[in-house]
């Protein structure tokens, strides 16, 4: 019985009692303490070009991170998104370099299919009842290879395209204000963000999202078609893979069909510092923003004081169980 | 006046149990209809088939003089019937508009919710109930009363014109349930047909207008709420043949107080429960589902934690904080869901047997004497009976009641000579019933204490020398086991419940 806890409450500072605030509250202060940290540490780590190299590693994560976000809240998970998006980025390699098709076709048709193999995804947890953990390890797998066999292993260079190569690393904010020089794949990380956030605090889906997540069997039982709701949020996180998919490939202008396994594991790491519950039902986009810039910062400052790589690992690994344990013991507490 | 519904000849089976056998039920318009039973009696069943989460499998349903099958939730709704959960199904983490709109909220072009509107027409539903709660709170931070309150709001929402209440009062206290039924009343006038189902024989004489008494899936009648004395209604309930063979219940004299509980009081669950039993004693605790019977056994053996009260075993008092204690004490605890709790199904037979006894088995280093596991297995296989063609066979080969005396193998192993025994025979057959029940004689025989919680009457008074009889946490009788006490005296007392058990407040 809960009667102990569950006592009325008259809502402590209101922004604290929302789902997984505390968390990003927590992680938030632990990116500033880590930014003024390395700044102390390295005169050469608060460089504007330093700043933008971080933002810029970040771009990729950080939308893989959203569509994470999005399947996490509703209480499964997709580790297929890393393979994902390599299969997307092979994809706009063979439509753009292979056919020959303008960009904006190449852009739509990794989105495309990125939504696609999302609804599959998709259908097997909702319809085949596969457990999501089972049912995107396949996938996974099932994209790793295609992306090779589509691609006969080679990598699909995108020099008949002019311009493919901007669109991650242009800087549309640069042209406006030269003392900025943003790459467009950080604007279209936060574009994604923002979208996603719309998504997620506006719209049926995103409400259907954290229903899921939250009790499943309540929402089914008040007559929602569960099923098909759950399709569509998993055919939108492939979407956003797609995204990535562009952006990646934008960056090494080049689709590498041996690319992308591991990233997924990165992107939920991101979600889970930033304060997502991996039960499902709570969860936000800027705390997964939040997430996959100390996760950036981290790689990039531990970088800059030469540590070695294998020791970045190390150090990832032992944050993301300790933001995992922080989220526990609040949740301990307040039942 | 027609009917709201009419349910005739209504069949439903479950893998392996006929859950509903050609069950009737009616539903006028502003009507309260109490539909009563004991647990398992098929009432959930009948009217999860009438709000379209189960199918039936025979017989006929009409809605306002229209027949009518409702595949889904979503289509029992279209056709006017709602219904709240015994088992509150909210979405704790959305708010409280947000849960009562799921599947309907007010939209704005290209999916985009109108969030306004949600809370306004929460806001409106709300102050028709007379409740004052801010639409924006998040349901996980209510109390259980108040998310009750919500869910009868969200079925009202759809504006229904059937209404079905499984338990709705269950975790309500008095001046919630007063609220309750000003609400029930005014839905009456309004012409909405109410389904009452619940345990608490005062709040029909209050609401009901009929009541429907169902008995191991069957319909057993349909009498007049306020002119039908409650006696008669238990009554029905319960009127099954009482069994076979008279309890011989043993003169045990002064034979020695083993355990003794005094004052045991846990939050709600646990109300000063004090009571003792003797030496070769069966003490039976009977109750209704809720009652507080395996929240007491799982207190005395330290699986749960209580606020206060002392337990003594053999005169002397016992610090129980674990079960690690408890079994130390010489209580042996055999959980209701042995799957779970009780056996590694996995393992074979003299493992499960020797679980509880490791250090007994092991040697220098942690090396096990598998020799010696065996044997003692076995002794225990022949002296209990237990039909297993070998020592080293899967547990979850063998049947529900073998299974079961593996358990019981475990704590006489164990040197527990107090053994409680929580719905011992649920998931067994008839014919293995009366096989457990004879060794828990013959337990009893040998000196053991044994306590048997169940749910089921027969049960409890084939087997209880006396009787202790729970009810929302309080002990509200000990009776004599053997023909003096009928299953009516029982049940009198499972329903007893407090009147005015708590002040109203809005913090508890």
């Amino acid at each position: 019985m809960t009667t102990a806890t569950d006592i009325d409450k008259k809502k402590p500072l209101s922004g604290l009692s929302e789902s997984g605030a505390y968390q990003k509250l927590l992680a938030f202060a632990s990116l500033i303490a880590l930014l003024i940290g390395f700044s102390i540490a390295s005169p050469n780590f608060m460089q504007t070009s330093n700043m933008i190299a971080i933002l810029q590693a970040t771009s990729v994560n950080g939308v893989l991170a959203v569509a994470a976000t999005l399947i996490i809240i509703t209480g499964g998970i997709d580790l297929s998104l890393g393979t994902l998006m390599t299969f997307c980025a092979v994809i706009a390699g063979v439509v753009l370099t292979y056919l020959g098709m303008p960009l904006l076709l190449g852009v739509a048709a990794a989105i495309g299919a990125g939504a696609l193999c999302g609804l599959c995804s998709g259908t097997f947890v909702a319809k085949m009842k596969i457990p999501p953990f089972i049912a995107t390890l396949g996938m996974m797998l099932i994209l790793k290879g295609l992306s090779l066999v589509i691609s006969g292993t080679r990598p699909i260079y995108f020099n008949d395209t002019p311009g493919f190569d901007q669109i991650s690393r242009g800087s549309l904010i640069g042209e406006v204000f030269p003392a900025l020089p943003i790459p467009n794949g950080v604007l279209i990380l936060f574009l994604v963000a923002i979208a996603a956030s719309y998504i997620l605090g506006r719209t049926v889906l995103g409400r259907y999202t954290f229903a899921l997540g939250s009790n499943e069997e309540a929402v089914r039982l008040s007559g929602v078609n569960t099923d098909m709701w759950k399709m569509r949020i998993y055919a939108l996180a492939g979407a956003i893979c797609g995204i990535a998919g562009i952006l990646i490939a934008s960056r090494l202008n080049s689709a590498q069909p041996a690319l992308g396994l591991g990233y997924e594991l990165e992107a939920i790491a991101a979600v889970v510092i930033g304060g997502t519950s991996l039960s499902g039902g709570r969860g936000t986009i800027l705390g997964t923003l939040i997430g996959a810039l100390i996760m950036a910062v981290l790689t990039n400052g531990l970088r800059v004081l030469s540590v070695a790589q294998e020791w970045q690992t190390v150090v990832t690994g032992a944050i993301i169980i300790l933001a995992v344990y922080a989220d526990m013991a609040r949740r301990k507490k307040t039942g | 006046m027609t009917k709201l519904v009419d349910m005739t000849g209504i069949d439903k089976h479950f893998p392996g149990v006929h859950a509903l056998k050609s069950v009737q039920f009616d539903l006028f318009p502003g009507e309260v209809h109490a539909l009563m039973g004991e647990n398992g009696a098929g009432k959930s069943t009948l009217m999860k088939i009438l709000s379209g989460i189960y199918q039936r499998d025979g017989g006929d349903l009409v809605i306002e003089g229209k027949s009518v099958s409702p595949t889904t939730p979503r289509e029992a709704q279209d056709l006017g019937i709602g219904i709240i959960h015994q088992e509150l199904s909210l979405m704790n983490d959305l708010t409280v508009a947000q849960n009562i709109f799921i599947g309907r909220e007010p939209r704005k072009s290209f999916g985009r919710l109108d969030e306004a509107a949600l809370n306004a027409q929460t806001a409106e539903i709300f102050a028709s109930m007379n409740l004052s709660l801010d639409p924006k709170t998040l349901v996980g931070s209510l109390t259980i009363a108040k998310q009750q309150m919500v869910e009868i709001a969200k079925a009202l929402s759809y504006r229904s014109k059937v209404l079905i209440m499984d338990e709705p009062t269950a975790a309500l206290n008095d001046a919630e349930i007063a609220e309750l039924f000003v609400i029930i009343r005014r839905l009456k006038a309004e012409g909405v047909g109410i389904v009452y189902i619940s345990h608490k024989m005062d709040e029909l004489k209050q609401i009901a207008d009929r009541v429907t008494v169902m008995r191991d899936g069957e319909y057993v009648g349909t009498v007049d709420a306020t002119d039908t004395p409650i006696s008669r209604i238990i009554a029905m309930m319960v009127g099954r043949e009482v069994n076979e063979e008279p309890l011989d219940v043993p003169d045990l004299g002064e034979a020695e107080v083993s355990l003794q509980v005094s004052n045991l009081t846990r939050g709600k669950d646990i109300r000063e429960v004090s009571f003792s039993v003797q030496k070769g004693e069966i003490l039976g605790f009977a109750g209704l589902m809720g009652a507080g019977r395996t929240e007491v056994a799982r207190a005395i053996f330290g699986a749960d934690s209580k606020d206060s009260g002392e337990i003594r075993v053999h005169g002397k008092p016992v610090s129980i904080k674990s079960p690690k204690d408890a079994v130390r004490a010489g209580i042996g605890y055999l959980s209701e869901d042995r799957k779970h709790f009780g056996l590694a199904t996995g393992m074979n037979v003299r493992d499960n047997i020797a679980l509880a006894s490791m250090d007994v088995f092991t040697g220098t280093g942690g090396v096990l004497n598998d020799g010696e596991i065996s044997t003692t297995a076995k002794s225990y296989i022949k002296q209990l009976g237990i039909r297993t063609p070998s020592d080293v066979q899967e547990v979850r080969l063998l049947s529900g009641g073998n299974q079961q005396k593996v358990v019981i193998a475990k704590w006489l192993l164990r040197d527990c000579d107090i053994l409680i025994f929580d719905e011992p025979t649920r998931g067994i057959d008839v014919g293995a019933k009366s096989e457990i029940y004879k060794l828990l004689e013959e337990l009893a025989d040998q000196g053991k204490t044994i306590i048997v919680i169940s749910s089921e009457l027969p049960e409890i008074m084939r087997l209880s020398h006396r009787i202790a009889v729970m009810c929302e946490g309080r002990l509200t009788g000990i009776l004599p086991g053997g023909k003096d006490t009928t299953q009516e005296d029982i049940m009198h007392l499972a329903t007893q419940r407090k009147a005015a058990m708590q002040v109203t407040g809005t913090v508890q």
